[in-house]
Parts: structure tokens; C-alpha cells; sequence
């Protein structure tokens, strides 16, 4: 990235560092949470911290130890597709951040794997090129460092309280679900979107095995999407103009 | 299927996510529809999972127990735009006490 430092002047430069590396440190926190679930649900401290070194996204893996905790091992292809479903985002991300980062080879693969919310929010913010370049690679690798190092530490802390339960560790996977699904209820469509699909959840869930509901109530997104496509409603977006459906974690 | 084996599938499917992001030809997803149902996906997956994880039971059977109060906790803190972290703990807290005061 030499070429980077030459265009960029120095107080740019730091500053954008600087929003980096404090909203890398701020989301790798919650990699703490993260951690503990995962250990609650089932995984082993191995699992868990592959989840966050090799799927590093992190609505993605509250959603496969969730599916994991409720339905067992018999519930894993729900819990390969639900996660995989929610990782669809960082894909369109990438038709993004790829004008900008001009990535070949094993940088592409590395640019990829940090294709996430942050990284494509604090580079897509930098008005100038070169910025728009040192922004996602230093919140990409910052947010990787602190969820790898929080989900470490959160795996070895839920491994130490024993049943789960009694801290009330269910309830906070709850909160985690609902936390993320917040920032993306801006929009009208939207709402009636959670609706449909908590109602198509819960219909279903005693009638079909443990997972699948989760991926019926996608449907809604399918059902919605038609139908607000068909009304030419606006864009959907975020509040603040954050990105369409940017997460509080990775 | 072993769950290590599981963890390993959904980590390369992710990868595939995003890498092909960087692969197609952007004209395939720039559909208005397409990415209106993409934009829409998440909010119907996590809601979805937020229905099951709370009042599911073990044998996919609707229960009310102290999950619910997580969710309200949760609901009412993300409201006043509480901070991500507080959120899960004070969820984990609601729980924990409905339960020791033998309410679910």
C-alpha cells in the first residue's frame, strides 16, 4: 500500500486510522458474547473460534450456534443454510468495495474474507480513493484481531460458568437477535417483513424439525420483496444513512 | 455429519458469499428485486430466529417462559438505544432472575 501513503495526506491518513481502529475494537468487544453462546449452545472452544476466524460475519454465527443450541447436530443443514443465507449481504458488499480496492490475487482472497459490514460502512465513507482503500483494510484486519481475541476469551469464560441456564444465557441470545435486527426495522416493509416471518416461525415450529422454521420464515423476505418491488416503493435504508442493514457486529 | 464438519461447510459457504461478490459481473445482482428480497433476507431470518429462540420448546412446542423477558428487556433497552453488549447482558440478567424467582 505504498502508493497509499504518498496520495493520502498525513492528517487523513490518521485520520482515518483512527476511525478504524476504534470502530475494529468497539465490535471485536462483542466477540466476548459471541464466544460464550457458542460454548453454551454446544460447540467446543475449537469449533467456536473457527466460527470466527473462517466465517467472520457475525450475524451468520449467532445464527448457527442459535440453530445449533435449539436442534442438535440434527439441525445442521438448517444451521449451514440460515448462516449462509444471512452472508448473502457481504456478497453485495463486495460489488462495492471492489471499485475501490482493485484487489488481485491473495489480497483479493483476504479482501473478501473481510468483506463485512464495518469495513465496507468506514471504507465506503472516505470520500477519496485512496482513503476509501486504507479505511477498509485497517477496520477489515482491526475488527478480525479483537472478534478472534473477544470470542477467545468469551469461549473460555462460558466453559468456566457450567449450565448456561442459570446465568440466563438463552435470554441473551434472545437480546443478541434482537439487537441486530433492530438497526434494519427503519422501513415500513421491513416491519411487516418481521411480522410475517415471526408469525410463519412459529406456525411452523411444531410442526416441522428444529431449524427449519428459520428458513420458512424467509420466505417473508421473498413475499415482501415482491410486493414492495410491485408498489415502487423508495430504496430501503437505514437510519443515519448507515448502509441497508449493517449489523452492530461483523 | 459432525458438527466440526458442519462449521467447516457453513465457513467455506460464507466464504463463497463474499468472494463471489468479487467474481460475477455486477449487472446478475443489480436487479431492483433481486436486491430488494437480498436487503430483505436478514431482517426475515433474524426475526425468525428470534420467534423460535424465544418461545420454542424442546420439541419445536410454543412455551412461555423467562426468554420472554429477555425479549422485552432487550426491545425496550435497544429502544433507548442502549449499546449492543448492554443489550445481551441485561437479556441474560432478565432471564436469569425470572427464573430464580421460579417464574419459567
Amino acid at each position: 500500500m505504498a502508493e497509499t501513503v504518498q496520495t493520502l495526506p498525513a492528517e487523513r491518513r490518521t485520520e482515518v486510522l483512527r476511525q478504524s481502529w476504534s470502530v475494529g475494537i468497539a465490535t471485536g468487544l462483542y466477540g466476548i458474547s459471541f464466544g460464550a453462546l457458542s460454548v453454551a449452545a454446544g460447540l467446543d472452544l475449537w469449533q467456536t473460534q473457527a466460527l470466527s476466524l473462517l466465517m467472520f460475519t457475525g450475524g451468520s454465527q449467532f445464527a448457527f450456534v442459535g440453530i445449533i443450541g435449539t436442534g442438535g447436530l440434527a439441525a445442521a443443514p438448517a444451521a449451514i443454510a440460515t448462516a449462509t443465507m444471512l452472508s448473502i449481504r457481504n456478497g453485495l458488499y463486495a460489488l462495492q468495495t471492489r471499485k475501490f480496492l482493485d484487489a488481485r490475487g491473495a489480497k483479493r482472497l483476504a479482501a473478501a474474507q473481510l468483506t463485512i459490514d464495518e469495513s465496507t460502512a468506514v471504507g465506503l465513507a472516505q470520500p477519496e480513493q485512496p482513503a476509501q482503500k486504507l479505511g477498509f483494510w485497517h477496520t477489515g484486519i482491526a475488527v478480525f484481531l479483537f472478534w478472534n481475541l473477544m470470542t477467545f476469551i468469551g469461549a473460555l469464560a462460558g466453559n468456566a460458568m457450567g449450565d448456561p441456564k442459570v446465568y440466563g444465557l438463552d435470554g441473551a441470545a434472545v437480546a443478541a437477535f434482537t439487537a441486530l435486527v433492530w438497526p434494519r426495522l427503519a422501513s415500513t416493509t421491513a416491519r411487516l417483513t418481521a411480522a410475517l416471518a415471526v408469525a410463519l416461525a412459529l406456525v411452523s415450529s411444531p410442526l416441522v424439525p428444529a431449524g427449519i422454521p428459520v428458513l420458512i420464515a424467509a420466505l417473508a423476505a421473498v413475499a415482501l420483496g415482491l410486493r414492495s418491488a410491485a408498489h415502487h416503493e423508495p430504496p430501503l435504508e437505514g437510519e443515519d444513512g448507515e448502509l441497508p442493514g449493517s449489523d452492530p457486529v461483523p | 455429519m459432525s458438527l466440526t464438519v458442519a462449521v467447516l461447510l457453513a465457513c467455506v459457504l460464507c466464504f463463497g458469499t463474499k468472494i463471489i461478490g468479487y467474481l460475477v459481473p455486477g449487472s446478475i445482482v443489480d436487479g431492483e428485486r433481486v436486491s430488494r428480497i437480498t436487503t430483505l433476507l436478514p431482517v426475515a431470518l433474524l426475526a425468525g430466529l428470534i420467534a423460535v429462540q424465544t418461545f420454542g420448546g424442546d420439541e419445536g412446542e410454543l412455551v412461555l417462559d423467562a426468554r420472554v423477558a429477555a425479549l422485552a428487556v432487550a426491545a425496550l433497552l435497544l429502544w433507548r438505544r442502549a449499546n449492543f453488549l448492554v443489550v445481551v447482558i441485561a437479556g441474560a440478567a432478565a432471564a436469569a432472575l425470572v427464573r430464580l424467582a421460579g417464574l419459567g
